[in-house]
């Protein structure tokens, strides 16, 4: 059994981005999800500091100082973008205009509820940003997580142990081992990487899964 | 003659009094007013709440005046930076008090202030700690917290070019909170590297009217 690699679940997350949506990409893992678009789609990326339009990293002569993305990073924006102020964006995410919001998480519970703003380690201020205006406002929470933690520990779980960023919120979980969909009758396994079973996959996660009936291998490009 | 343009930070910032609360724009450094924040360094300004997405970075700006000792408090979204050594001293030492804020909420709080209304229901950490103490309402079969307008004493502001009647304009996304702080506090004061002449600035393209805006300082 192979488990994704991070660019792996980036790239899966991408396919199932449609053409002519807006997204947010939330820092970390998710950003690198618009490097893994595929060929012919347009998607129109929002940055929570004021970007419609965003593109990829600058190359050598067109890093700007002025123009950063939500994690502080240099960024470019592609033609047909716009500059707007803080609070048209988070009009933009809360209101309900973004088709997708893409975030990493800590732990997301089998009702979708999500953590991923703090773990109450008291040697570190807690920092929320925008995650929770995101949570509640995009048509659609999908979040990228690795499936258990260093030492084994599932994120998938019944109920969050660390505060949470909102309640009932996403909608389809990607993981280094699987896609999972959250969904009333409960988490739904949708695909599997290849060499683990579905027996395998529960004991790695905490909540109770259902396997879908047509439930696939999870292959990913790129092979790095 | 209207002329905002003042001489020096030292007279952009006078009047600004130990305990006032302060909306600093920016997000990280862009768009950050450092030499308006150094200038509050040198002045000695005591016991400030400072609003600003980040709690400083480096050794510069937000992140000098923590250190000096002379925030008692941060309104924030997420403190720290990728340097957010000041901060982090502080905070660990207990010499600084963090409320954490959403960011949309901590840009629409402002604006609710601006527009002079008293607040806004808003979906965002309803079932979370963050919302503990709050208002609940539900409104149309949804749950609401509310949330409580935020006006400061002082807006500290960066903009790219400003004309004497105190019309601005910003660059790329070094606009970020800046309008909104603009429109949010007494005494709205900016930083610039470009003074033009009126006119200069396209009527279409100012982001900020003059008429939010008191004082202007080149840079």
């Amino acid at each position: 059994m192979t488990p994704l690699s991070r660019p792996q679940m980036a790239w899966r997350a991408a396919q199932d981005i449609e053409n002519g949506w807006c997204v947010n990409l939330g820092i970390g893992l998710p950003t690198i999800v618009s490097d893994h678009i595929p060929p012919g789609r347009e998607i129109v990326f929002h940055s929570e500091n004021g970007l419609l339009g965003m593109g990829p990293k600058p190359g050598p002569n067109e890093a700007d100082p002025d123009l950063i993305n939500a994690g502080k990073g240099l960024t470019t924006l592609i033609t047909g973008g716009s500059f707007f102020h803080h609070a048209d964006a988070f009009l933009m995410i809360r209101g309900g205009h973004l088709d997708l919001s893409i975030m990493g998480a800590f732990e997301v519970s089998e009702r979708g509820d999500l953590a991923n703003w703090t773990t109450e380690d008291p040697n570190f201020p807690p920092g929320v940003g925008g995650a929770m205006d995101l949570a509640v406002g995009a048509k659609r929470v999908r979040v990228l997580l690795e499936h258990t933690t260093k030492d084994g520990s599932p994120r998938i779980k019944v109920k969050c142990a660390y505060p949470l960023t909102a309640e009932r919120c996403v909608s389809r979980i990607y993981t280094n081992l699987a896609v999972i969909d959250v969904t009333p009758e409960g988490l739904i396994v949708r695909e599997i990487v290849d060499g683990l079973s579905f027996e395998e996959l529960q004991q790695k996660t905490e909540a109770p899964l259902k396997l879908a009936n047509d439930w696939r291998p999870l292959v990913a490009k790129p092979a790095h | 003659m209207i002329n905002k343009q003042v001489a020096s930070v030292a007279a952009a910032l006078e009047g600004i009094r130990d305990g006032a609360t302060i909306l600093s724009a920016g997000f990280g450094a862009v768009g950050a007013p450092d030499d308006l924040l150094d200038g509050l360094l040198a002045m000695g300004v005591r016991e400030l709440v400072v609003v600003s997405n980040n709690a400083g970075s480096g050794t510069r700006g937000l992140a000098a005046l923590i250190d000096a000792g002379l925030v008692r408090k941060v309104i924030c979204s997420f403190p720290r930076t990728d340097d957010p050594r000041a901060f982090d001293a502080a905070y660990k030492a207990g010499r600084i008090e963090l409320e954490l804020v959403p960011q949309g909420i901590i840009s629409e709080r402002m604006r609710a202030g601006a527009a002079g209304l008293g607040g806004f229901y808003s979906p965002v950490g309803v079932g979370t700690k963050l919302v503990d103490g709050k208002e609940e309402r539900e409104i149309d079969g949804k749950r609401y917290v509310f949330e409580k307008p935020l006006r400061g004493d002082v807006a500290l502001l960066r903009a790219h070019r400003a004309d004497r009647w105190g019309n601005l304009a910003y660059r790329k996304s070094a606009r970020n909170f800046n309008p909104v702080m603009a429109m949010a506090a007494e005494l709205t004061v900016v930083q610039t590297k470009q003074l033009v002449e009126l006119g200069d600035i396209d009527p279409e393209c100012v982001h900020t009217p003059g008429i939010f805006v008191d004082r202007v300082v080149v840079v």
